[in-house]
């Protein structure tokens, strides 16, 4: 299987854990073995360990929802340790016998009481506190927020940016971009059943309702790749339905929302030029959109740039070579039961219609 | 002791009057034997322990079940099942523990023990009980034979629209989740009234509504919730049923139906249904903790309050399950502020049961360390969602491995525990014999630790991000430790639940002889012989305070004047259980059997024809009219129709 031999290059499951910053996206063309590195640790970046994690907040929300839980976590502990201190001492206190004097009943009424006062009380702090921290979080604070428009697919995502001007319309399958430091409203649909928009380290959960337009927003503090996951089961493969937010400097993210804007590059080399005929005669077409082309249908992911991106198929795969030829040609054994059919092609028309796709940056 | 010597002495002087009463009874109350008799009991003890068994092979299969999804969670991206299998997995272990287990198994124990714990000799509507019991089995049995056959339902237990709706899953795996449903309603339903009409009309003289074991409060609200519940999720699993059978459009957006409307409805009815499974078991952990410190429960007022009120609270809690769909955000501040409030009066019973526990000196067997084990694991369960009703917390770990961390430490741990401990409580009066004590702390302690190995890391895989509903996960997550380990409890888990059923057959063949009062306990259930003669009460008794039993004077006085030679039973009134009128039982009967049958072909035909209505309706009035054909009534002697009296039996 082409998926086997890719392991070697380009591992899926990579060998270094990088805590290095989040990587940047390749303006240059690097070498394939370069690119390979880039990608892989681009992957480990897009999931590593606290990276899809509200204990590790990346933005005011997140922030604030995880101040609120540790205060939470710090009440329920006193309590949990106070109850099962009586609990404890009630079970092994050494008595005589059993105790019945009225003066212990009075006593145990009076206890009750307090207790039940001291619940009351904890819970009007628990009841404030979480109105505080949820105050901010149905709109954003900040002037100057960008909409984005999320429309969830069984099991993709959709990220629409919008402009007065419709040519400079475009979406960003699975992958949000956003600047650092500005408010990000999320206008949040679906065009099957329900999903839930949710990146934990920036916060946001929102389902996306047939039928309904949803809002929530998230904003994040610094650079940074972070994964989010589809919180609503949703069908077969909800597991396999993450999103990455990459979060940028404004002038990279308006460098990022240049380069979209514009139609898929034109193919350079004989071989690309053939795969692009490959890809236009081939089933792709029918479910697949790539602008400046004829392949208009919008089933599946838009392809314009889709070697730009961190990832394939939701989060499921790092974007390398290896793993496009594995997902083209059988992605049901990588993501059973995806709309995908399997592809097959000539060996020669193959190669080409990779080295095309992967020309899509 | 003198108890004991003046029921002696009072047996020796009318031996021959009791004998033959006995025979008499024991023959106006038989229970009928052979295949078709199988068929045709409606004893509520009969029937109540063929439920109490049934309801637990469910718990063993779906239990097997999350075995099966724990195996496939230990590793990243582990191909062990595929996403179809475990989504059908999932579903059904939910779906079955839920409606085939926890509801069912509650309201079984509410079947055998309630007629026991008021005094009375059967069940209100026995042929009801028992066509309640055949629709259970055969919906439960549907789903069961679905699975095996692997055209399960694969929508999860909640089976939200549209995923479930025609479009999104079609063929019929979520038709048998929706026609389980129907199943489970007209069973659950079925017994709640029953349990409605016979705590409130059958109590024995005395029993006025404040002198009503807290088991029996407990059931008694738990029975009106189900009777306010179910008929939300009849409408809503009816109108999927539509949507899917005959094209209606409840729940499709494009033709002006809502799919939100689902959720309202099903989590009407859905967090309610938590409370059903869960109030049973506080009437069961006060039952163990008064016999095993041999102390009425501290502050019996408060405890009654206290149930009474999660009745109310628990059906304004529904929205906490939606916080993430986009509703207004003031209507969810009360819904943050409603799930807050429903933790005091379950802190009271917690507070009641301490100060029981101080105040009387507990006797360390199995039952009280189940309940012992429901207090580690319930407080923390209860604390956990008490930070789920906070809005913006709610919306970082909702729909992740923190919620499934926290409802099974409410379910498992305010539910289960205490059923296991209940069981090994009443299982003398269930069967004359009782279970080995030193295997049951063995039994505790496997379940205790396995159940926190299990549970306790999905908070914090909950918190690291994990989603629930996912068949497998990245590796590199950061997950895969707290899942192996996760997986690795649930070893102890199966382990424990192992010698659990291990321990129930043993203890069947081989335990010890249980005398009829073996824990010293306070309610009636335990003033006859174990397991109880079919007639439950040889004399109606008369309860002379809150403590059946240890209230009780030297000489009780009884109830005279009800027929030995029909199925009489004496009627009293709500409040003061005053004697108001007498009742004639039907005898068991193959009728609701049968109408069982129709009645499940019928709904199992309508899963894949609208004609299965027209073509059930006959048989289902024949089954019908045999069910209510009025059979011979003794004839009546003048003197009978006079209302019994409660007699002093002085020696």
């Amino acid at each position: 299987m082409r998926e086997a031999d890719d392991r070697d290059s380009g591992s899926w499951i990579p060998a270094a854990k990088t805590s290095s910053p989040a990587p940047t996206l390749t303006s240059v063309v690097p070498t394939r073995p370069v690119r390979v590195v880039i990608t892989a640790a681009a992957f480990a970046a897009t999931a590593c360990s606290g990276n899809q994690a509200g204990l590790n907040p990346h933005g005011p929300i997140a922030r604030s929802v995880a101040t609120h839980g540790w205060a939470l976590l710090a009440i329920c502990t006193v309590v949990y340790v106070v109850v099962m201190v009586a609990f404890i001492i009630a079970l092994g206190r050494r008595r005589q016998d059993a105790d019945d004097s009225p003066e212990t009943s009075a006593r145990l009424t009076r206890n009750v009481s307090i207790a039940t006062a001291l619940t009351v009380i904890t819970l009007i702090g628990i009841a404030a506190s979480s109105v505080v921290a949820g105050r901010g979080m149905y709109s954003p604070s900040g002037a100057g927020a960008i909409t984005v428009d999320v429309v969830g697919h069984q099991w993709w995502w959709d990220f629409q940016y919008h402009d007065i001007t419709p040519s400079d319309v475009f979406t960003s399958p699975n992958e949000l971009h956003i600047p650092v430091g500005v408010p990000v409203v999320i206008k949040a649909m679906s065009s099957d059943v329900i999903h839930s928009f949710w990146v934990p380290n920036l916060m946001g959960k929102r389902d996306l309702i047939p039928g309904m337009v949803t809002n929530t927003w998230i904003q994040a503090d610094e650079p940074g790749v972070y994964r989010g996951q589809c919180a609503e089961f949703c069908g077969h493969q909800h597991a396999h339905m993450a999103l990455n937010v990459v979060a940028e400097p404004m002038d990279k993210f308006q460098a990022w929302i240049r380069h979209q804007r514009q139609p898929a590059l034109e193919p350079v080399t004989d071989q690309e030029r053939h795969g692009r005929d490959v890809f236009m005669q081939s089933p792709c077409v029918t479910c697949h959109a790539i602008r400046g082309t004829d392949a208009g249908s919008h089933v599946g992911p838009e392809l314009t740039h889709v070697a730009s991106r961190l990832t394939l198929a939701a989060g499921t795969l790092p974007n390398a070579r290896g793993h496009l030829a594995g997902w083209i040609s059988n992605s049901q054994s990588i993501k059973p039961g995806n709309r995908m059919p399997p592809n097959s092609f000539a060996p020669t028309d193959f190669q080409a219609l990779l080295a095309y796709v992967r020309s899509l940056r | 002791m003198t108890d004991a010597m003046a029921l002696e002495r009072r047996q020796m002087i009318t031996s021959a009057d009791q004998e033959r009463l006995r025979r008499q009874l024991a023959d106006t109350w038989y229970v009928p034997r052979g295949i078709i008799g199988w068929f045709s009991v409606a004893d509520h003890k009969t029937i109540g322990r063929r439920y109490i068994i049934t309801a637990f092979c469910f718990f063993v299969f779906a239990g097997v079940l999350a075995a099966l999804m724990r195996l496939q969670l230990a590793v990243p991206n582990n191909h062990f099942l595929g996403p179809d299998l475990y989504n059908q997995i999932f579903t059904v272990h939910g779906t079955m523990m839920m409606f085939l287990f926890a509801v069912p198994v509650m309201e079984a124990m509410g079947v055998y023990l309630v007629p026991l714990m008021i005094g009375t000799r059967n069940i209100a509507f026995p042929r009801l009980n028992a066509f309640s019991y055949y629709v259970y089995l055969f919906g439960g049995v549907m789903l069961v034979v679905t699975m095996l056959m692997n055209t399960a339902p694969d929508v999860g237990w909640f089976s939200y629209v549209p995923l479930a709706g025609p479009d999104y899953s079609p063929g019929k795996r979520a038709d048998f989740w929706a026609q389980l449903i129907t199943f489970t309603e007209v069973s659950a339903l079925a017994v709640s009234v029953e349990l409605v009409a016979t705590i409130f009309k059958t109590r024995a003289p005395g029993m006025s509504l404040n002198r009503m074991p807290l088991f029996v409060w407990a059931m008694l609200i738990t029975a009106f919730m189900v009777i306010f519940a179910m008929p939300t999720i009849v409408t809503c699993s009816s109108f999927l049923l539509l949507d899917r059978l005959v094209g209606t459009h409840f729940y499709n957006p494009a033709e002006g139906g809502d799919a939100l409307l689902w959720q309202h409805l099903f989590w009407f009815f859905g967090h309610p249904e938590v409370y059903i499974i869960f109030v049973p078991a506080l009437g069961i952990v006060s039952s163990i903790i008064a016999a095993f410190t041999w102390r009425p429960i501290f502050g019996y007022p408060a405890m009654v309050m206290s149930l009474v009120a999660t009745g109310f609270i628990g059906f304004g809690l529904w929205v906490h399950h939606m916080f993430a769909t986009g509703l207004p955000a003031l209507g969810l501040e009360y819904f943050t502020a409603a799930s807050i409030v429903i933790a005091i009066p379950t802190g009271i019973q917690i507070f009641c049961w301490i100060a029981s526990l101080w105040r009387g000196r507990p006797r360390f067997h199995t039952p009280l360390w189940f309940v012992l084990g429901f207090f580690a694991i319930f407080v923390l369960g209860g604390l956990s969602g008490v930070t789920l009703a906070s809005v913006p917390f709610d919306l970082q770990v909702h729909d992740t491995y923190y919620v499934v961390a926290h409802f099974h430490y409410v379910l498992l741990g305010g539910s289960v525990f205490p059923l296991i401990g209940g069981i090994y409580f009443w299982f003398p009066k269930f069967t004359g014999r009782m279970m080995d004590d030193g295997l049951g702390k063995w039994n505790f302690w496997l379940l205790f630790i396995g159940f926190n190995i299990t549970f306790f890391p999905m908070h914090i895989l909950g918190l690291e991000g994990m989603p629930r509903r996912v068949y497998t996960y990245p590796d590199n997550m950061g997950w895969n430790t707290l899942n192996l380990v996760a997986s690795a409890g649930a070893v102890l888990l199966v382990l424990g639940g192992a010698l659990f059923v291990y321990n129930v057959v043993r203890s069947y063949r081989w335990g010890l002889a249980a005398s009829e009062n073996p824990w010293g306990a306070e309610t009636l259930e335990w003033s006859v012989s174990s397991p109880p003669p079919t007639y439950n009460f040889l004399h109606v008794p008369v309860v002379e305070g809150r403590c059946a039993l240890w209230d009780r004077s030297a000489d009780p006085p009884i109830v005279t004047g009800i027929r030995s030679d029909c199925r009489e039973v004496l009627v009293t009134d709500v409040m003061d259980a005053e004697p108001v009128h007498k009742a004639e039982y039907p005898a068991p009967s193959i009728w609701p059997f049968l109408c069982a049958v129709v009645t499940s072909a019928f709904f199992i035909g309508s899963i894949f024809t609208p004609w299965a209505l027209p073509v059930a309706i006959v048989p289902l009035a024949v089954t019908l009219i045999g069910w209510f054909w009025p059979g011979k009534k003794k004839e009546r002697r003048r003197d009978e129709d006079a209302m019994p009296v409660m007699r002093e039996v002085r020696a």
